[in-house]
Order: C-alpha cells, then structure tokens, then sequence
C-alpha cells in the first residue's frame, strides 16, 4: 500500500494538472434499479472517479494537502448504494470515519441512512431483526477490533439463525501512519479471525477496485442459502486518501446477480415424495423453512395435499397457527405415531426424534417407531463448519436433501399430487377431519389451561399475553421478537397468518438479541404501517439497553411488554437442579441468578432515554388500560414499553 | 411463535403431566398445614417451574393443582423423578413438609369459567 503522505502530494500535483472548474461536492452517482435487491447492470460511479483536487495548500508547509473533494470512502458509498441498503447500523467510531462521512454527506444519508447505536452487538441484532422483517440485509459498520468484539455476540446468533447481516469493519492497516495510542490498539492485522468461525464469508479489500467486487460478492455469498452474516474489513487509508488517478480507469460496479436457491435433486424429490402419500401416519416439521411468505403458502399446500399434520417450530413463521392441521402442541405424540418425517429447515433434527434426560447420567432415547423413515431437506447440509457446535447430533436420516426446503417444496408438491389415488385421497381426507378435531380441542384445553392463576399477582403470562392479544389483534400486527420464555401462549393462542407476524428466536440463544432485534425489525415495519409489538425478557432488557435510546432517537414505533420475572430464570432452574442433584436444597438458587434486591425500574430506565413508560405493573386490572395508553404512543410513531412483573413461565 | 418440541429447560415434574394432573386424589394425603405449605411452597422453589399458584407452564413444568395426583404418588415422584425434575429427598423436604405443599396445591381455587379474553377468537 503506497505511503499515504507521499500519496497524497503525487495525488495534487496529478489533481491541479487535471482540476476541472465545477468539480464541486455533489451527490453520488444514481444507483440503478435493481429487482429483487439485485442490479442488473454494472454501475459506473459518477463523481467518485473525478480527478482529484486539491482545494487547499497549506503555506507553512511547502504545499501539503489538507483537503480533497474526493476520498475513496466516496466510491464505496457508490458501491454500497448499488445493494439497496436502507440502513447502516453503527456507533461510530475512528477506524471508519472516512465512510462515515461519505455516507452523511457525500451520500446525502439516504439509502442508506445511519442509524445511531449504542453498542455493537444492538446494531448487529438490529440488522439481524431487521433482516427478518424485511427480508434483506441492513448494513453494519464497526470498528475492526473493539467494535468486532463487541458485535461478536450478536454476529454469533446470526449466523446461528442463518441471517445476513452486512458487516463492513474500520482498521488501519498501514502501521508506520497509525497514530499513536488508541489507534493501535484499534488496528488489527486479522481482524476476521475473531469472528471467522460464525460468519459465511470476508475479505479485506487493497484497493477500491477490490473493494467493489467484493462488496458485490459478499453481498451474493450472504444472501445465498444457507445464508449467514459476511464482513468486509476496510482501511482507514483506503477510505480517507483521495482517489488515485492511475486507478479512476478500473473503477467500475460489478453487476450482482443473486444465485438461485438450491432445490432437491429430483431423485430425491421423488423418493421423498413416494414415501409421503404412502404413509399411515407423515408428519411435517418445519423450523427455518419459510424464508419468505411464499414458503408459508408453499407450505400449506404441501400440507393441504396430504392432508398430513404440520408442527412448526417457530424459527420462522413458517404455518398459521389457526390452520386446522397446524399440530405443534402435539409434537411429542406425533413424532411418536409418524411413520415418515418430513424435517424442513430443522436446526435439531435428531433432537425432534429423540428424547434427553439430564439427569446425573445423562440418557437418551429415540421417540420413533422402529421402521419410521426420516426425510431431511436443508440448506445447511451445504455449508457446516468444525469449531461452534451449532450443528447438533448427527441426524440418521432416509433421504438427505442438501437443498433450500422453501425451494423444493413446489417440485415435491407436484409430485405427490402425481402419486395421488383415489384411495389416498379418501384416506387423506379422513385424516385431515380428524386432524382439524384435533387442532379444536388443542385450542379449547390451551384456553382452559390460562384460566388457571388469571387474576393472580405476579401476572400470570397467560393473563399478560391475552390482555396483549385483545387490543392488537384488529390491527396489522407483527410480533417481533419474545425473550424469555413463557409457557408458548402466544403461539397456542394468538392468530399468526402472515409471515411477518413472527420472527424466530436469536439463533443462538444468546441472551441480549430480543430488544435489538424487535427494534431492527419495528424500524423495517415502520414504512409498512405494521404495529410492532414485542414481549420484552428482563434480563435481554439488562445486556445493551442503550438501543431503547435508538427507538426514541430515531422514532421507531415498537411496542414493548415486559415479561419481568426478576430472574434469569432459566438459570435458577439449574442451579435448583445441581443443588438438589447434590442434596443440599436450594434454598440457595438464587445466588447469582435473580434480578433482585433492588428490583430493576426498567419504566425509569426507558424513560430516561426518552422513550414513552409505564410499570411497574403488579395488578392485572391494571394491564389493559396501561396498553391502551401505550398503544396510542405507538400509533403516533414512538416507542413504548410498560414493565410488567410476571410469574416465572 | 415459538414451540418447545425439545424442553429447553427443567421439565419438573414432568410425568405428572401423563399421568394426569387432573386426577383427582384416591388415597387419603395426611392432613397438611395449606398455609405453611405456601411459604414452603415459595421457599422450596416449586413456584419456579410450576408456577405460583401451581398453574403450571407448558415450558417448564404441568400444573399441580387444585386437583392433584393422589399423595402417595406426588410423594413418591417429588422424591425420586423420571423427568427432568431435581430430586427433592427427605433431607431437603421433610414428609411434614411435603404434605403442607400437598395440602397448598390442593387448596387452589378453580378458575372462572368463560373468561371473557379467553372466549374471543
């Protein structure tokens, strides 16, 4: 990499040789327009290949440059804006300052606009809500180094809930100009080591050039299923130095055509197919399937076909929840009856078959008859990596598709349609009447069962989220996220159609995803006039709080409903059963795993960063009003939380 | 919308739920203190998994009451769990104890019927 100093006085002696007059700040060249996110011409950056010129010689120095009109961050924001960023999530830091001010100024903010955060791992999960909701990447930038570590967390659940997330890292990559003191400890020779394990794919471009095509490349690579999170590490140097004229010839935009999704092959499909129609008992279990609303009514028509029983695991919102053969209150039972599985996106297909006990010996024991054929369709047979561990038990399977199941749903479809009987038919038809039977008397215990404990105090999370569900259910409601587990009401109770009314979990299961990510998503709502709603966990709330300040700052409607249970429960759970299993009682669970003494004002805490709150709500007559109130602040375009303190479940 | 084929976290009691949490208790339980099987309740930690008032959690663990299993059976699984369930021996709950907790679990009220909110689709 040439010597910046010495760079930038060839640079004005090339600049004022080719100075042309008017060759003033302006805006970025006009991105085309590109169908599904995908630009179908190669780009020509406008001003960003301008000769370089110097507008200001400094006396006391011989002539040294101290300004330019065009800096490489320039032409990258000409490379970014081809990719139909709405949003780069960042707080900001000196290892990209260069980009980040071509993107306010030289990029006019817009498209994309930055999006100020208060930590890494917020504007990481930010992107991976977002992602979710939209359906394409928001842009993160970070610094190489403190910012990377950061954001680690969040990149982890990503890449473990097959998201991507755009991630562009500052560093300073020539060590005779760093300055000195922080930006060393802010410079990296590897900056994607740290995080190479967890995302699909990164570079550290050289040269704009380099940088183009890679930015266009990781774009494709991320977007690819499996999809993953992908990071570019880009200098200071190559965003702050002014475009060198030797390289304004090979600038260019590569033209992004997205690669198709893989489908089964059609042996495979075939087979798959054969064993399905011919099943007593098939069962379909769905986790990441539906990639898109299209996967959701792909999957309905598989299922409408066979007449066969649906449980959805909720990676995304791949059936709806009213579908007189959705079954997922009966997986156990169902999985226990199947003859043929069909697992579609299934992040633990060994665990849907199988039982673990974890007691002092840890046992397992398969949940399937002796003969049940498993049929296995997922992206993430093409790309598992070594080190995390995310893959789980190996799945003994019949038939392995290394396919996109949203995308081979339609062939296999079609090919059970071709195998269809008379015979078939009329079992299949008696079968799906009893399966609707099934679906109403799942649907009558589920509301028998949150009676129990409804005027109890703490709020039982029946009560809490049926007081919820009343008043959103009329509108164009999304569920964005829910941390903290509670006893799956939502999903017994509440009437999810559409694809964008649930997300997933994290991925991962790193705590600290909920409250980013239902923003990131509410932000990708907003424009669509959806009602964001999320159920807030009190310990997700605690990790990076500083993200409600982003709602408040950039007015993004989210309506957020405490489960605050005072505990990171699940943990006092296990200490329960270590100290039982050691029999000495537990009369100390609560040692390092509760949220007490003193209670957390989590209503002061949102309030204190300008966001609309209520709580703490101890009553369940005082959740409804408490609701109403905060559903007027949503409407009007803010955020609003109400704390609510609930039972454990 | 999330499922839990798979429990993420201590299923307790867990086998009372097959056996039935609804069925009604056939062998007589010794007279239990409800009272004090509530602070017991608390401070044992059952409330962790099967909720405050014993409604139970699909999650984590099946409701106990206000009709529980018959005592013997209670008993008998508290003390030795096939599930998930920590195993609560005679060192940590006391016989007397345990049938105070019977007696609270029992002492549950019956929920309303035709909650509004519950009716509405």
């Amino acid at each position: 990499m040439k010597n910046r100093r010495d760079f930038l006085k060839s640079a004005a002696v090339t600049g004022a040789a080719a100075l042309v007059p008017g060759n003033a700040v302006s805006g970025p060249a006009e991105a085309g327009h590109y169908g599904e996110d995908a630009p179908r011409q190669a780009a020509t950056p406008a001003q960003a290949s301008a000769p370089i010129a110097p507008r200001e010689v400094d006396p006391s120095d011989g002539g040294e440059i101290i300004t330019i009109d065009r800096p490489g961050g320039d032409f990258m924001v000409d490379v970014i804006k081809t990719l139909d960023f709405e949003y780069v999530a960042s707080n900001p830091g000196s290892s990209f300052r260069g980009i980040h001010e071509s993107i306010v100024n030289y990029g006019n903010n817009k498209m994309p606009e930055f999006i100020t955060c208060c930590h890494e791992e917020s504007s990481v999960a930010m992107a991976h809500g977002y992602f979710k909701a939209e359906g394409k990447p928001m842009a993160v930038l970070c610094h190489g180094t403190v910012g990377l570590q950061h954001a680690a967390m969040a990149i982890y659940n990503a890449y473990c809930d097959r998201v991507p997330v755009y991630i562009m890292a500052g560093n300073s990559l020539d060590a005779t100009l760093r300055r000195p003191g922080v930006e060393w400890s802010h410079s990296v020779q590897d900056a994607a080591a740290m995080v190479r394990d967890y995302i699909k794919w990164d570079d550290q471009p050289v040269s704009l050039p380099h940088f183009a095509e890679s930015a266009i490349r990781a774009y494709k690579i991320a977007l690819t299923p499996p999809m993953m999170p992908v990071l570019l590490v880009i200098d200071g140097g190559l965003q702050e130095d002014p475009i060198h004229a030797e390289i304004t010839s090979r600038l260019r935009i590569p033209r992004l055509t997205r690669a198709t999704p893989p489908q089964g092959d059609s042996g495979a499909v075939a087979e798959a197919a054969r064993l399905l129609v011919n099943a007593q008992n098939p069962l379909i279990v769905a986790d990441r399937a539906a990639r898109t609303p299209a996967g959701v009514q792909r999957l309905i028509e598989l299922a409408e076909t066979l007449q066969a029983p649906v449980v959805d695991q909720g990676g995304r919102m791949n059936f709806p929840s009213r579908h007189p053969l959705n079954q997922s209150s009966a997986a156990r039972q169902l999985v226990a009856e199947a003859d043929v599985i069909l697992g579609l996106e299934l992040t633990d297909f060994w665990g849907t078959v199988s039982a673990v006990r974890d007691g002092l010996t840890r046992t397992s024991r398969s949940l399937v008859k002796p003969g049940t054929k498993l049929v296995s369709i997922t992206a993430l047979d093409l790309a598992t990596k070594g080190n995390y561990q995310d893959f789980q038990r190996y799945p003994e399977v019949d038939v392995a598709m290394a396919a996109d199941a949203e995308a081979t749903l339609p062939a296999l479809t079609e090919a059970c349609k071709r195998l269809l009987t008379a015979d078939r038919r009329t079992a299949f038809e008696a079968r799906g009447k009893r399966l609707a039977e099934t679906h109403g008397r799942a649907l009558e215990r589920a509301r028998a069962e949150a009676a129990y404990a409804w005027d109890a105090s703490p709020i039982s999370t029946a009560r809490m989220t049926m007081e919820l569900w009343a008043q959103i259910k009329k509108e164009d409601w999304a569920l964005v996220a829910e941390s903290g587990i509670m006893s799956d009401w939502t999903s017994q109770l509440w009437n999810f159609e559409k694809h964008y009314q649930s997300l997933g979990g994290s991925g991962g299961a790193g705590v600290g995803y909920g409250a980013p990510a239902a923003v990131g998503a509410a932000l990708a709502n907003k424009k669509h006039g959806r009602l964001s709603v999320t159920i807030q966990g009190d310990g997700d709330f605690l990790y990076a709080p500083g993200v409600w300040w982003t709602a408040a700052h950039h007015r993004i409607p989210l309506l957020a409903v405490m489960h605050n249970n005072r505990a990171y429960h699940q943990e006092v759970m296990h200490l329960q059963r270590m100290a039982n299993r050691h029999n000495r009682g537990i009369s100390r669970a609560h040692v390092g795993t509760t949220i007490e003494d003193p209670n957390v004002d989590f209503a002061k805490i949102a309030q204190g960063m300008g966001v609309h709150a209520q709580g703490p709500i101890t009553n369940p007559k005082d959740l409804a009003p408490a609701i109403t109130r905060a559903l007027e602040v949503v409407k009007r375009g803010e955020p609003s939380l109400i704390d609510v303190v609930t039972q454990p479940r | 919308m999330k499922i839990h084929i798979v429990a993420l976290g201590i299923v307790a009691l867990a086998s009372l739920a097959a056996v039935g949490a609804q069925a009604p208790a056939t062998q007589a339980a010794p007279v239990g203190n409800a009272e004090a099987g509530k602070k017991l309740y608390e401070s044992y930690g059952c409330y962790q998994c099967h909720g405050r008032e014993a409604q139970g959690s699909s999650a984590t663990g099946p409701r106990l009451g206000p009709k529980p299993i018959a005592f013997t059976a209670f008993s008998q699984y508290v003390r030795r769990p096939t599930g998930q369930m920590p195993p609560y021996t005679s060192k940590v709950v006391s016989d007397t104890e345990m049938a105070d907790i019977y007696a609270f679990v029992q002492a549950r009220p019956v929920p309303a019927q035709n909650v509004p909110l519950l009716r509405e689709p």
